[in-house]
C-alpha cells in the first residue's frame, strides 16, 4: 500500500471501482453463499449429526451403567436440543465481532 | 455399467475402492483412493511451486490462479479469525487446497473421488475438531471450558445447559464431514444415474436417439453444477473450520 497511497493512487482506484460496481460490498460475517436448498440441507444435517452425537452419548452410557433407556431418553432430547441450538447459531446474527 | 443393450442403474459401484497400480497396490494395499490423494497433493504442489516460479509482477495464468487461491484462503482466514488468525493459514490452506482439488479431480471422467468416502471426510473432519480443540486448550488453559457455558446464564441452568453446549461442539465434526461426503455421493449418483439413462433410452432405436438428448442436457448442466457444488463444498469446509477457530481464539 505506503508507497502507492502518497500520490492518493489507492484512493483514486478505489472511486474508480466504486463508480464501476466492481467492489462489491463486504459479505457479512458468518453469512455464506447457498440457495434455500443448501440452506435447508445444512440445517439438516446440523439437526441429524447433534441428534447422532447425543443418542451415542445416551446408548454408551446406558450400556456402560446398565440404566437403559433412561440415560438414553436424557440425551435424546439434549441431542434434539443442541440441533435447534445448532440451526439457530447458523441464522443468529454474528454479534462476536464487538470483543 | 453393464453390456450394451440391457444397462442397469448401478450408482454405487464408481464408489467401491480397487486396488491401484497394479502388483504394487496388491501388495501394498494402495487404492485408487490414495493414488488420488496422491494425485491431488502433486497438483497442488505443482500448482503453488510451478505458479510462483517466475514471480512475474504481472502474473502469468497459472500465477494468477497460485495467487488468487493463495490470498482467497488468506482473505477467508484473516477476515474470520481476525489478525492472529494468520498463523493458521497454513491449515486451513492445506485443507482447503487438499478438498477443493480432490473434488474437481472427481468431476474428470474415470477419475476417483476420494471426498465421496465418510472414511476420508471424517478424517479430515476430526483433525480439524482436534486442532481446535488444542488451539482453544493452549491459548486459554482451563477457561476453554467456559465455552460450555455461556457468562451470565444461571448457575440452576447448569446441569442442563452444559450436556447440550457439549453435544453440540461434538456435532460438530460430524456435520461437517457428512455435509461434504453427502454433496459428493449424491452428485455422483445422479450423475452416473442420468448417463445410463442416456444409454438406456438410446437403446431403443432412432426414436432413442431423439429422447437420449434429455437426460444427456440434463448430465451437461449437472457437470456445470457438480463443479459449483466442489467449489461450494470445499469454501464451506474451509470457512467453518475458520470460524471454529475463530470461537476457539476469542471463546465466543
Amino acid at each position: 500500500m505506503g508507497l502507492n497511497e502518497r500520490d492518493g493512487f489507492e484512493q483514486r482506484l478505489r472511486d474508480a471501482r466504486a463508480k464501476q460496481g466492481l467492489d462489491k460490498p463486504p459479505v457479512p460475517r458468518g453469512s455464506r453463499p447457498a440457495g434455500s436448498w443448501g440452506v435447508g440441507f445444512r440445517a439438516g444435517i446440523e439437526v441429524v449429526s447433534a441428534l447422532v452425537v447425543g443418542v451415542a452419548i445416551g446408548v454408551g452410557l446406558d450400556r456402560w451403567l446398565g440404566t437403559w433407556p433412561w440415560l438414553f431418553l436424557v440425551f435424546f432430547v439434549a441431542g434434539s436440543v443442541a440441533g435447534v441450538l445448532n440451526v439457530y447459531r447458523m441464522f443468529s446474527p454474528p454479534k462476536r465481532r464487538i470483543d | 455399467m453393464a453390456a450394451e443393450g440391457k444397462a442397469t442403474i448401478d450408482a454405487l459401484h464408481q464408489f467401491e475402492l480397487v486396488p491401484a497400480l497394479g502388483e504394487f497396490g496388491q501388495t501394498y494395499m494402495f487404492s485408487q483412493s490414495n493414488l488420488f490423494m496422491a494425485i491431488a497433493v502433486l497438483v497442488i504442489t505443482f500448482l503453488m511451486v510451478a505458479g510462483m516460479m517466475r514471480g512475474a509482477i504481472v502474473p502469468g495464468r497459472l500465477q494468477a490462479l497460485a495467487e488468487t487461491s493463495y490470498e482467497f484462503v488468506h482473505n477467508m482466514v484473516v477476515g474470520q479469525v481476525g489478525d492472529e488468525g494468520k498463523r493458521y493459514f497454513p491449515f486451513v490452506f492445506c485443507l482447503f487446497m487438499f478438498v477443493l482439488v480432490g473434488n474437481m479431480l472427481g468431476l474428470i471422467p474415470y477419475a476417483f473421488t476420494f471426498t465421496s468416502h465418510i472414511a476420508v471426510t471424517f478424517g479430515l473432519a476430526a483433525l480439524v475438531f482436534i486442532v481446535v480443540t488444542i488451539v482453544g486448550l493452549v491459548i486459554h488453559g482451563t477457561h476453554f471450558f467456559g465455552y460450555f457455558f455461556p457468562e451470565g446464564a444461571p448457575k440452576v441452568l447448569a446441569p442442563v445447559i452444559i450436556p447440550i453446549e457439549i453435544i453440540s461442539y461434538l456435532s460438530r465434526p460430524i456435520s461437517l464431514s457428512v455435509r461434504l461426503f453427502a454433496n459428493m455421493v449424491a452428485g455422483h449418483v445422479m450423475l452416473i444415474v442420468f448417463a445410463t439413462f442416456v444409454v438406456m433410452i438410446g437403446s431403443l432405436g432412432t426414436i432413442g436417439y431423439v429422447g437420449a438428448v434429455l437426460p444427456l442436457a440434463m448430465n451437461v448442466a449437472l457437470v456445470g453444477f457438480e463443479l459449483l457444488v466442489a467449489f461450494l463444498q470445499a469454501y464451506v469446509f474451509a470457512i467453518l473450520t475458520s470460524i471454529y477457530l475463530h470461537d476457539a481464539v476469542h471463546l465466543h
